[in-house]
């Protein structure tokens, strides 16, 4: 009876001491007296290699806008998008309504100018020997006069006629210089109109490859508004665009890398051509023209969307921390310092980081220090810490 | 001395110890109930942690931007940092959508951050692994909640993201994990129309013949204009130490003609508008829990004396006092409360992770409860007192 006893009370602690036991495990596992999780990192000397991360679109770099110089309608265009055209290649052309009957008349009307001149100059002719013969008759009148063979009214007449005659042919000169003038103007207009007549010719200035075809024969277009639009294919660049806040040392001639979005796995080399001068205020971004070293084949349709992402030359080696491990306490930037498992907070000074989140730091930390980079839960000066690999549901 | 309740436990201790781990798993329920309104309320405040603001600059008129939507230029942040007290002001976006990931998706809160250095406004407190967004564009850090794994590539509208860092307990007032973005791009996710709407409002546009009049670039600027949003759906305010929420938020919403929130106000927002309704629902349960508990303690200790009802008539006829009876009953309904609330407290312990929605176990709470689980068990004792000391002692020799 006694042992029967004895057993149930062994039994019934047993069970009541496997209940505590729980009780106080759980206790101590939840709550506030159970330990935070941490990951630990150790603060290194290490050098970081910044990089600028930036999306920029492919452009060309040289883009021909062709169209009229006056208003008109499109007559014929001979190319279509993705053509390849050379330097000086007819595209098309306008309708040159009257051009082509302004021109025949110009012509015609040179003609006849011509013509003008050449009867002004049959004219000179003649009343320049009509002149000769007035001087020469004049002059025999003289030496007749003198020796009184013929009368001094005789001589007078003959005088006269030589003065007419004179005159004459001065205004037959005018007359002729006059004509050779109109001729001049006439030419001078038809070259005008002929010239003209070039213009409604869409021309390509440069070799290139025709990308838009913004109207088709029959429309009409407004003086400066492009038809065709031509680029040079060899000339493509991307204009990127970095985050103001972090885009501190950005220049020309920085190695960069191109993630093209069709092709997300391929990376290819590019250089930062330039900086543009200006930046864009709303956006708060700067804006870089990146080059490509070699021109991905095929190449990239223009308006694509590019990741870039530009070295900058790498720093010094100095204490360096994951930026995970930085919190704020307050106003206070720091992080906390795990020291015989027990956390401190320490603030920091931090300098540049690099595009895998390592931060390196000025003044606060010195090499070989361990510090909290992660942890389950916020950590307070009274949070007592376990320090793990790995915190669960979340790889290391 | 010999303890007359241990005696009568130890004769019959497992049916005692059965009964106390039931009356546990009851009790379990209720401090979970408990838990799961706790976690309501702190799902709500944790918003407001997690975005380390002193103050919340949303559109005029609106409760924005966690109860309300809300939309205010994202230039606003530019004259909120000149005015005096502002130490840091930082645009930020909320939108909650389903977030694509392979084989699946997750429902998620995505929240556009300005990336910026650690502990700036908006940006997550702690990470449990990874690290924080440092480029501009398609990065993301999200609560393991979410299920995603570092690397891992996710899609958010019409850009894939990759998680590069992990934060835990990073949620919505209704509980939706949170995922952390660039601002830029959340600002797309949220305003930026999907691609068949933008080709409609495009041919749209082309055929207004208001827009498309032969002026060279007319049409372009017409759509890009129309394509461009740039908006976001707060303000998030950092103050100087030592000065007033109050006063700074007067001087905002004076010279803004914008809607300030101080955290207090905020909190209220969020406490008593938008969980109101699910935290008295919980509310409820939990008094019916307690009432049911009562009752089920009260049976049980009523049945247990009912069952033993001859020995007590032995015991009475052997002259033993009425207090030592009572007290007998009283120590044994403490006993089963106690181990009721040790099981419990366990049991609710082992299970709370189990369940979708945060279940948060307060010390407070507990202390609480086992001092309601001894009153409860001490009132329900009295009946069960009563029904043994009437007892006739000569029901012990009776048939």
């Amino acid at each position: 009876m006694i042992r029967a006893t004895s057993r149930k009370t062994v039994v019934l602690t047993a069970i009541l001491g496997l209940l505590g036991a729980a009780f106080l495990f759980v206790a101590m596992r939840s709550g506030p007296l159970a330990p935070v999780p941490v990951v630990v990192a150790e603060v290194k000397d290490m050098a970081v290699r910044p990089s600028l991360f930036g999306i920029g679109t492919v452009e060309a770099r040289f883009t021909h806008a062709i169209g009229p110089t006056a208003a008109g309608r499109v007559r014929i265009l001979s190319v279509h998008v993705g053509d390849r055209v050379e330097a000086g290649q007819v595209l098309g052309e306008m309708d040159p309504v009257d051009l082509d009957e302004r021109l025949a008349a110009q012509n015609a009307a040179l003609d006849r100018a011509a013509a003008a001149v050449r009867a002004a100059d049959a004219q000179v002719a003649e009343l320049r020997a009509r002149a000769t013969y007035a001087r020469s008759q004049a002059g025999r009148f003289e030496s007749l006069a003198e020796s009184g063979a013929v009368s001094r009214d005789s001589l007078e007449a003959r005088r006269q006629e030589f003065a007419v005659a004179e005159s004459g042919l001065a205004a037959a000169l005018a007359s002729a210089e006059s004509a050779r003038h109109e001729h001049e103007r006439l030419r001078s207009e038809g070259e005008g109109i002929a010239r003209q007549r070039d213009t409604v010719r869409l021309v390509s200035p440069a070799s290139g490859l025709v990308t838009r075809r913004l109207a088709d024969p029959g429309t009409t277009v407004v003086a400066g508004q492009a038809v065709l639009e031509v680029i040079d294919p060899d000339s493509l660049w991307v204009n990127a665009r970095f985050d103001q806040l972090r885009a501190a040392g950005l220049g020309a001639g920085l190695p960069a890398r191109l993630v093209l979005r069709s092709r997300a796995g391929e990376v290819l080399p590019g250089r930062v051509l330039r900086v543009e001068p200006v930046a864009d205020s709303v956006t708060e971004e700067l804006l870089a023209k990146v080059v490509f070293e070699h021109l991905p084949d095929p190449l990239p349709p223009v308006g694509e969307l590019v990741e870039v992402t530009v070295d900058l030359p790498a720093l010094p080696p100095a204490p360096t921390i994951p930026g995970s491990s930085v919190q704020r306490d307050g106003q206070t930037l720091g992080v906390w310092l795990a020291e015989n498992g027990e956390i401190r907070f320490a603030p920091v000074e931090l300098g540049p980081g690099d595009l895998d989140g390592m931060v390196q730091v000025r003044s606060g930390l010195r090499s070989g220090q361990q510090v909290v980079s992660h942890s389950k839960s916020p950590l307070t000066a009274r949070s007592s810490i376990r320090i793990v690999d790995r915190i669960e549901g979340g790889a290391k | 001395m010999i303890s007359l309740a241990g005696r009568d436990i130890l004769h019959s201790w497992g049916k005692f110890v059965f009964t106390g781990m039931g009356l546990g798993l009851l009790i379990g329920v209720t401090l979970s109930m408990a838990g799961i309104y706790r976690g309501l309320v702190e799902d709500a405040t944790m918003l407001l942690d997690n975005s380390r603001a002193d103050l919340w600059v949303v559109q005029q008129d609106t409760l924005g931007p966690y109860a309300e939507s809300s939309t205010i230029p994202d230039d606003v942040y530019r004259s909120i940092l000149a005015m005096e007290g502002v130490t840091k002001a930082s645009n930020v976006t909320y939108l909650t959508m389903q977030v694509r990931h392979d084989g699946g998706d997750v429902r998620a809160m995505v929240v556009g951050v300005v990336p910026g250095g650690p502990g700036e406004p908006g940006q997550p407190t702690f990470l449990t692994a990874g690290r924080h967004i440092t480029r501009g564009h398609y990065e993301a850090v999200a609560d393991v909640k979410t299920g995603f794994r570092l690397g891992q590539e996710i899609r958010i509208r019409r850009n894939v993201f990759t998680v590069v860092g992990l934060t835990r307990r990073a949620v919505s007032s209704g509980g939706d994990p949170m995922v952390f973005i660039p601002l830029k791009d959340a600002q797309e996710a949220q305003f930026l129309k999907d691609n068949d709407a933008i080709v409609r409002s495009r041919r749209r546009t082309a055929e207004n013949p208001a827009f498309n009049r032969p002026v060279p670039g007319l049409l372009d600027a017409v759509i890009a204009s129309q394509s461009a949003n740039a908006n976001v759906n707060a303000v998030l305010v950092r103050l100087a130490p030592g000065r007033p929420p109050g006063d700074v938020a007067a001087d905002i919403r004076r010279w803004t003609r914008l809607e300030v929130y101080t955290r207090t106000q905020m909190e209220e927002i969020l406490v008593q508008k938008l969980v109101a309704t699910s935290a008295r629902q919980i509310g409820m349960f939990l008094v019916i829990l307690s009432v049911v508990s009562a009752a089920i303690v009260a049976f049980i200790i009523y049945t247990l004396t009912l069952g033993k009802i001859r020995e007590i008539a032995v015991l009475k006829l052997i002259g033993t006092r009425n207090r030592t009876i009572a007290a007998m009953i009283l120590q044994q309904a403490m006993g089963l409360g106690l181990i009721g609330f040790v099981v419990g407290k366990i049991a609710a312990t082992l299970w709370a992770p189990i369940f979708p929605k945060y279940v948060l176990l307060l010390p407070g709470d507990a202390a609480r409860g086992f001092a309601a689980v001894m009153v409860i068990c001490a009132l329900a004792s009295v009946m069960a007192i009563r029904a043994a000391l009437k007892v006739d002692p000569a029901e012990a020799i009776g048939g």
